[in-house]
């Protein structure tokens, strides 16, 4: 609990930088990054992250310096050309922009490898924390970093804001961005630019292979609950700066711990509740509502059952045994016991010894389904022209989805008939 | 003799790559052998507690468990939520990723793995790990043994799935009509893929490996569209990148695997050169 007091107060200036660093990287790369999700650009962000490190390596072999002004300068320059190396070889070749990706970013990373150890080899004493680039030195930014962060945050944002129209065109459609006459390349390259800083900086943090996730992750999470950019902006810039927040202060609490993974982990965390908790697209909602029409289709059908039986016995409101009922339509017993459970559960059946019954209100409602049965299977018949045989499935399965209003028009459209193609009658509840 | 076994190890991991990368790219799965790559870490990190040793068995076991649970997780994201492909990949391995380094941090004083290690590997130290017999016989570097038998393993894979594996590579539709397990292909696939990670790992480690998988290949396919001169010639320039990588590390004093994947590389932009400038020759032959 003293930790955490400590760690609230910032009574330390270095947990002040940390927190703040991270916190400001956190949220920059996941605004930069909501574009690259949409543009569905979401690995080419690993591949700058890893093609950075040979820049990183050649600015201090040419400089000599660490100055991390240098070392984003040929960051920003391998960035780059690795983005133009991965748009020829999908625009020349016959490979996918998948392995594109793939060859850029493991020979990029490839050679940075190999000038960062050979540098390391030749004893150059200058170099120590050359690797931080690897891993992220999150833990230890200091104040000249927070800064430097800073100011190349505000540029992003300022450039976001600025271009936010165009941009937000661009992501959602392209063509008709160009149609319009917008300056697309121009914009593509400015997103770019962005995406290659944002990635520039936000390595010294969580470093080259966690970087992606700083991009993409809190941007996929944030589609989960909205339509719109802005409010998308907003989520990914909010799950990116608390998970920068989180993170700093679980390695100051366990400074076993490194921060870039645990910023990774809490990004992570965030968006996979998204993924599973999100109402309406959330994995959860889509279950719910994929087991609601399971339950819908399975009540109607077995309601059908009892008028089916009714048509055929000439009396709608004899009673039914199981017996009876799995006869006539292929159900397993357990999937019709459970229709009538719920059947009885909303009135529309009873039960009579061992029997079945339907009630007033369960035959109107069967009649509703049997009616838009025979209706679509009129339309399909009359308008479509199909045979009478050919009718029956399709209406087997739009029966359960056709709304009143459609009811209303097909029934307007076929003025009421009377009959289904198989001279069935089509049952209206007065 | 060191340059002789680091050369071979090289060479017999550059071939295992090579055959099941071309696979890989065929069906357009490059990235999911990257994200299967990174992925396999927290399964060696756990694999290592479990067994409380660097005994090659449970590892296997370990990274092939997460390699098939990655691509479920990805399937799982892009299908039953919807979210599009490239970013179910990243979210997916850079989670794994970070649960690896975390683990390695929390058992600190019991893994001994190295971070580093875990990004390049260290092929070096290749001839210092001796298999030596019972009786004292000196058998050789440890790992030539175990990548020879990785090597025959996956030849034995693609000899007797030859025709599996062509076909739900390049028709599922009709893989599927013929009632040919597609799901089992993938799968199988989906844990070589695991196992040759997690066995080039020590060696090349995580990113490198994904170089070896996906470059030579590349490089294969830009000059011919025939599967099995696809498999050879990938095969070769697996081999070239692993000796032209050693003299090359050898000479500026650097990382062999890092080295391996800049020959790689340099390889793949030779023949896209050659290639294109071809394409430019004969276009305007026929003008």
């Amino acid at each position: 609990m003293n930790n955490t007091f400590q760690f609230l107060s910032f009574s330390d200036p270095n947990v002040l930088f940390v927190v703040l660093g991270t916190m400001i990287l956190g949220a920059s790369a996941a605004i930069v990054g909501c574009f690259s999700f949409l543009r569905k650009r979401a690995l080419v962000g690993d591949a700058i992250a890893h093609s950075i490190l040979p820049g990183v390596c050649l600015a201090f072999m040419v400089s000599g310096s660490k100055n991390p002004l240098y070392l984003i300068i040929g960051a920003f320059i391998t960035g780059w050309l690795s983005l133009l190396l991965i748009d020829a070889i999908t625009r020349t070749t016959k490979l996918k922009s998948d392995t594109a990706i793939g060859i850029i970013l493991s020979v990029f990373f490839g050679v940075g490898i190999l000038l960062l150890t050979s540098i390391q080899h030749s004893g150059n004493a200058s170099q120590a924390g050359l690797d931080k680039f690897l891993f992220g030195k999150a833990a230890s930014l200091t104040q000249d970093d927070v800064y430097i962060f800073g100011t190349i945050a505000i540029i992003l944002i300022a450039v976001v804001v600025l271009f936010y129209k165009e941009f937000k065109l661009i992501s959602f459609n392209a063509d008709y961005a160009r149609v319009i006459g917008l300056p697309v390349r121009f914009l593509e390259f400015m997103l770019a630019t962005i995406t290659v800083l944002a990635v520039a900086v936000g390595i010294q943090a969580v470093g080259v292979v966690l970087m992606a996730a700083l991009l993409i992750t809190p941007a996929s999470g944030a589609r989960f609950w909205t339509d719109k950019l802005s409010v998308m902006i907003l989520i990914a810039t909010a799950f990116g700066a608390v998970s920068g927040f989180l993170g700093s202060y679980i390695s100051y609490i366990a400074p076993a711990m490194p921060t870039g993974p645990w910023i990774v982990m809490c990004l992570s965390l965030f968006t996979i509740g998204s993924i599973w908790f999100a109402p309406r697209t959330g994995m959860l909602a889509r279950f719910r509502v994929q087991k609601d029409n399971q339950r819908k289709i399975l009540i109607e059908n077995v309601l059908k059952l009892f008028y089916h039986l009714g048509e055929r016995t000439n009396g709608f409101k004899k009673e039914r045994s199981l017996q009876t009922l799995l006869e006539t339509r292929d159900l397993r017993i357990k999937e019709l016991k459970r229709g009538l459970h719920l059947l009885k559960h909303r009135n529309w059946i009873r039960k009579k010894g061992e029997n079945w019954v339907i009630t007033q209100s369960g035959l109107n409602e069967a009649k509703r389904i049997i009616k838009l049965h025979r209706l679509w299977e009129m339309y399909l018949n009359q308008r479509l022209k199909l045979e009478p045989d050919h009718v029956h499935n399709d209406a087997e399965a739009i029966e359960h989805i056709i709304t009143p209003e459609l009811e209303r028009q097909l029934e307007k459209e076929l003025n009421y008939p009377t009959k289904d193609p198989h001279e069935s009658i089509i049952p209206y509840i007065e | 003799m060191e340059a002789f076994w680091i050369i071979l190890v090289g060479s017999l991991i550059a071939i295992s790559c090579a055959l099941l990368g071309s696979y890989l790219i065929l069906r357009k799965m490059a990235m999911v052998g990257d994200a299967i790559s990174h992925a396999v870490l927290p399964g060696i990190v756990i694999a290592y507690l479990l067994s409380g040793s660097r005994e090659t068995l449970p590892m296997l076991v370990g990274a092939a468990a997460l390699g098939v649970l990655t691509t479920v997780l990805i399937e799982l994201f892009h299908k039953k939520s919807n979210l599009q492909m490239d970013a179910s990949i990243g979210i997916t391995f850079t989670w794994l990723f970070a649960i690896g380094i975390i683990l390695i941090s929390l058992f600190a004083g019991q893994v001994d793995l190295d971070q580093d290690c875990v990004l390049y590997g260290e092929i070096a130290y290749v001839p210092l790990d001796l298999w030596i017999t019972e009786s004292g016989y000196n058998m050789g570097p440890r790992t030539v043994w175990i990548a020879s038998g990785l090597l025959l393993l996956l030849l034995l894979f693609i000899w007797k799935g030859y025709k599996g594996l062509f076909i739900t590579t390049f028709n599922e539709e009709f893989a599927k009509a013929l009632g040919i397990g597609v799901a089992f292909w993938h799968y199988a696939l989906m844990g070589a893929v695991s196992l040759t990670t997690v066995i080039s790992f020590e060696s090349v480690g995580a990113i490198l490996v994904v170089a070896l998988l996906i470059v030579p290949p590349a490089t294969a396919y830009l000059i011919t569209t025939d599967l099995k001169k696809m498999l050879l010639f990938s095969s070769i320039f697996g081999i070239a990148s692993a000796i032209g990588g050693y003299y090359l590390a050898v000479l500026i004093n650097g990382s062999i695997a890092g080295a391996m994947a800049s020959i790689a590389g340099l390889l793949f932009g030779i023949v896209w050169l050659v290639i294109s400038i071809q394409k430019r020759t004969s276009k305007t032959v026929a003008q």
